[in-house]
């Protein structure tokens, strides 16, 4: 019953879907729909990185934020210190990010658990200290203003896309990188690969016994999702036309785990899902209150004592439970 | 096949195993007994990789793997289940098999195919010879104890094993469930050729299918031999004096 | 360098050290004992702190109501602590570890705002009690009386610390449960109870030591996140868990923060976690913890 169901709903090409339906929304929606729909977009894509980590591999790093940043700084310093174009940019954003990934995480794959997380938060704080002191590179406590768009010529080409604001192209293009990014990393999580990581979420020992060298797949898994939040903070820097140190503080780690458990992270969409969640209820609610972090708390309160398996996981189970009661009384 | 010499390890001041030493042959199964606390289980430790000795020796086929890292041991023909019920919860049963298969076969840095796809046949046709078949979908939590143990085994087979250490596979079975699976143990070890070694309380099993039986007390090998020559020496019959099951 | 600034930075050294003694003790033994790292330690610091303030506020006016306030905002905390802990807290500890790491994270947020909420975002301010008010000349500095008697009461809390848990009952089932909770509980023992407890007593100590550094420090939003990720660094230095691990590695952070500012003018924000680096790559398990990875 549930494996018959379940396969059909794996093989929709689910990324394609809903990059074809968030495509519409600089025609349906407001400039405010696109600003927030840019936002959600690099949130999803820094929240299932963060989950190759965390549900995929049982990796709990509280220092994720560090990739980001640089990923960040990397983009946002070759294209305006150096006027490389986006298109080669970008990608290396992505591959400095993961290559800092790769040096902090050899240290880090060697510890356990909480040793493991408070290692990735110490770097990724070092990483912050860095990016708020070294004014010649990072710009300081500055950090580097007026980051230039990535040309769009090409774009303006394509017939219906050339009256689009400079905004809307942008986010076109965010979530057009995004979705191929999601789509790589769903690629990553069903292949050999990935089943190898799950063996070692649910028991590192027996993993081990298997064949498998933990460690080394640990730095693996590390270095690719160090890469993939880095595209995401690539995207970002341009995104808020800058980048700062503040991008890189610890509490954006917190803020994106939040997101990756508030959507579920037993579900690779789930993470997507708590990052448009969290960012419509932060742009809500922040028009209301200053008290955000309060509500955060609070949402993170109800999530742990009410709903541990997220929005995806809730919604999934109340499916069963439908479906159930359907055939009850069929 | 396996030679262990001399093999020693202490934890702070205890001495857990104490100049053990044991040599199986190929195809042999041999059994390793002793009271709780005897030092079985730290002996298969030290066989496996998961700890390092303080001295001493394990040579399989000639080969020096002392101290070598588990997973590099696994890839060498070496198998094991352990104590406590050491399988893949949150993976299916299948999942569980096919895994353990990828993983041996070296699959495992293939990034851009779909995993479900492989050695699928294989999977069945080895969830089939443990008598797992119907549950190759249920979800390996959840499980009855003496099918997770049997999951156990099936793990350890497909690593395609030559030696395969078992510790305790009988534990918390009950009698039936205990003859069951001694059956489908003498079974497979003669399907597939393998050397088998393993560590057991429970001495109707032992003696059962054991060739080769090694007596621990207090980290030493109080006994070797056949089965009869360790029921007949009075060491081992002092020990077990009121310890039978 | 005149010998009397150096001991001048010295004594400001160890007054720091064992303020964080108070509070990362309280830390240390919660994760020893329960294996929960609690965030919202430094927020009972905080919290502490404030409570001090509107307890002098609300006592007297006269400065030697600071006593009672300070007891009095111990006690609060304490209460706090056993509410969070009975209603709260106990529900989730059959659950990953993580989730108790997040909910403690939720409560620096929900009491971070509450604070400010309550509070506002000025900085406040207790002045000293008057039988500590004035200073000592010592080897050329004045040192005042107040952080004298701070760096008495570290140590001697300390020492009783450690005597109650080695020496006593109740200290050997703390021992115990740090050990191997199920046996404990297999054996009979009242484990929800220890932990409660030991819950409640970190409190105490967070929220007397918040409270105690009112006179040296001002009350502002912001020192419960300075506080614990200054606590995380000592019990990384000290070794998790180990409770004279927690006092010598607060000693010897209070001397690296004071003379390392002078040496390196940057020093705060890089070198502190630099420092965490280090000692996490090297040596996780500090200097007293038990050698695990």
């Amino acid at each position: 019953m549930r494996t018959s169901r379940f396969i059909a709903a794996r093989s929709i090409p689910w990324t394609l879907i809903v990059f074809l339906v968030a495509a519409w929304v600089p025609w349906l929606g407001s400039r405010y729909d696109t600003f927030l729909g840019t936002q959600i977009a690099i949130d999803a894509l820094f929240a299932v990185s963060l989950n190759l980590l965390l549900g995929t591999t049982g990796l709990v790093s509280f220092g994720h934020v560090a990739y980001f940043g640089i990923g960040s700084y990397a983009c946002g310093i070759l294209m305006k210190t150096y006027g490389v174009p986006f298109i080669l940019a970008f990608p290396a954003s992505g591959l400095v990010a993961a290559g800092f990934a790769l040096v902090f995480g050899f240290f880090c794959v060697r510890l356990s658990a909480i040793y493991f997380a408070m290692l990735t938060l110490a770097f990724s704080q070092i990483v912050w200290a860095i990016c708020f002191k070294w004014n010649a590179v990072t710009g300081g406590d500055q950090g580097l203003p007026n980051i230039p768009y990535p040309s769009f010529d090409w774009m303006s080409a394509i017939p219906g896309l050339g009256d689009l604001r400079i905004a809307d192209q942008f986010y076109l293009l965010t979530i057009a990188l995004v979705a191929l990014s999601l789509a790589a990393l769903r690629q990553i999580t069903r292949s050999p690969f990935g089943r190898m990581l799950t063996t070692i979420r649910d028991n590192p020992e027996r993993a081990a016994f298997i064949g498998i060298n933990v460690r080394a797949y640990e730095l693996a898994a590390f270095s690719v999702a160090g890469g993939f939040a880095g595209f995401a903070g690539a995207l970002y820097g341009i995104f808020n036309r800058g980048v700062f140190a503040d991008y890189v503080f610890w509490s954006k780690s917190a803020e994106v785990m939040i997101m990756t458990i508030l959507g579920g992270i037993n579900y690779f969409w789930g993470p997507p899902v708590g990052a448009f969640a969290l960012v419509w209820l932060n742009q809500e609610i922040t028009s209301y209150t200053q008290y955000w972090p309060f509500v955060l708390g609070v949402i993170l309160l109800v999530l742990l004592f009410a709903f541990p398996g997220g929005i995806v996981g809730g919604l999934v189970a109340g499916f069963g439970r439908v479906r159930r009661l359907v055939y009850r009384h069929a | 096949m396996l030679d262990v010499r001399g093999l020693s390890k202490s934890f702070a001041g205890f001495v857990a195993v104490d100049g053990v030493s044991l040599a199986v042959e190929t195809h042999q199964i041999a059994a390793v007994i002793g009271p709780n606390g005897a030092g079985k289980s730290t002996f298969f430790n030290l066989i496996t990789g998961h700890l390092r000795p303080d001295g001493g020796q394990v040579l399989l086929d000639g080969r020096d793997i002392t101290g070598v890292p588990p997973h590099r041991i696994c890839r060498m023909g070496v198998g094991r289940s352990f104590q406590r019920t050491n399988i893949f919860p949150r993976l299916s049963v299948f999942e569980n098999v096919q895994a353990a298969l990828l993983a041996h076969r070296g699959r495992g840095r293939d990034f851009w195919s779909r995993s479900e796809g492989f050695y699928r046949d294989e999977t069945s046709a080895l969830l089939q010879s443990i008598g797992l078949g119907p549950q190759a979908v249920t979800v390996a939590g959840t499980l009855s104890y003496g099918n997770q143990k049997q999951l156990e085994l099936g793990i350890a087979l497909a690593s395609e094993p030559s030696v395969l250490l078992l510790d305790e596979p009988t534990a918390g079975m009950s009698a039936s469930e205990t003859h069951d699976s001694i059956r489908l143990l003498e079974r497979i070890a003669e399907e597939r050729g393998l050397t088998l070694i393993f560590t057991e309380h429970d001495m109707e099993v032992v003696f059962g299918i054991a060739e080769k039986i090694a007596v621990l007390h207090q980290g030493r090998i109080l006994a070797e031999g056949t089965p009869d020559e360790v029921r007949r020496d009075p060491d081992v019959r002092r020990v077990y004096l009121g310890e039978r099951s | 360098m005149a010998a009397s600034f150096l001991f001048s930075q010295f004594v400001g050294g160890l007054t720091t050290a064992m303020f964080l003694f108070l509070i990362a003790s309280g830390l240390s033994l919660v994760f020893g004992v329960m294996r929960v790292l609690n965030f919202a330690h430094g927020s009972f610091y905080m919290f502490g702190a404030y409570l001090a303030w509107e307890a002098m506020r609300w006592l007297s006016p006269s400065p030697e109501a600071f006593w009672p306030a300070v007891l009095l905002a111990a006690l609060g905390i304490a209460a706090l602590g056993f509410v969070v802990e009975r209603l709260l807290l106990r529900h989730l500890y059959g659950q990953e570890e993580l989730y108790q790491l997040l909910f403690t994270y939720a409560l620096v947020l929900i009491l971070g705002d509450a604070a400010k909420f309550i509070w506002g975002t000025g900085e406040l301010s207790v002045s000293r009690p008057p039988i500590l008010a004035s200073s000592l000349s010592l080897f050329g500095t004045d040192v005042p009386l107040y952080n004298l008697f701070i760096m008495v009461l570290g140590p001697a809390i300390a020492v009783g610390g450690w005597l109650i848990l080695s020496r006593s009952g109740a200290g050997r089932m703390v021992r115990a449960a740090s050990y191997d909770r199920e046996m404990l509980d297999a054996l009979g023992a009242n484990v929800g109870g220890i932990f409660t407890g030991m819950f409640v007593v970190s409190s105490f100590l967070a929220g007397l030591s918040g409270a105690l550094v009112t006179p040296i420090i001002s009350i502002v939003p912001g020192m419960d996140v300075e506080i614990i990720v200054q606590a995380f660094i000592v019990v990384v230095i000290g070794g998790l868990g180990s409770f004279w691990g927690t006092f010598w590695g607060s000693v010897i952070y209070g001397q690296v923060l004071s003379f390392g500012i002078l040496i390196f003018p940057g020093f705060s924000l890089f070198s502190v976690f630099a420092l965490m680096a280090v000692i996490l790559i090297l040596r996780p398990w500090g200097l007293f913890g038990r050698p695990i990875r």
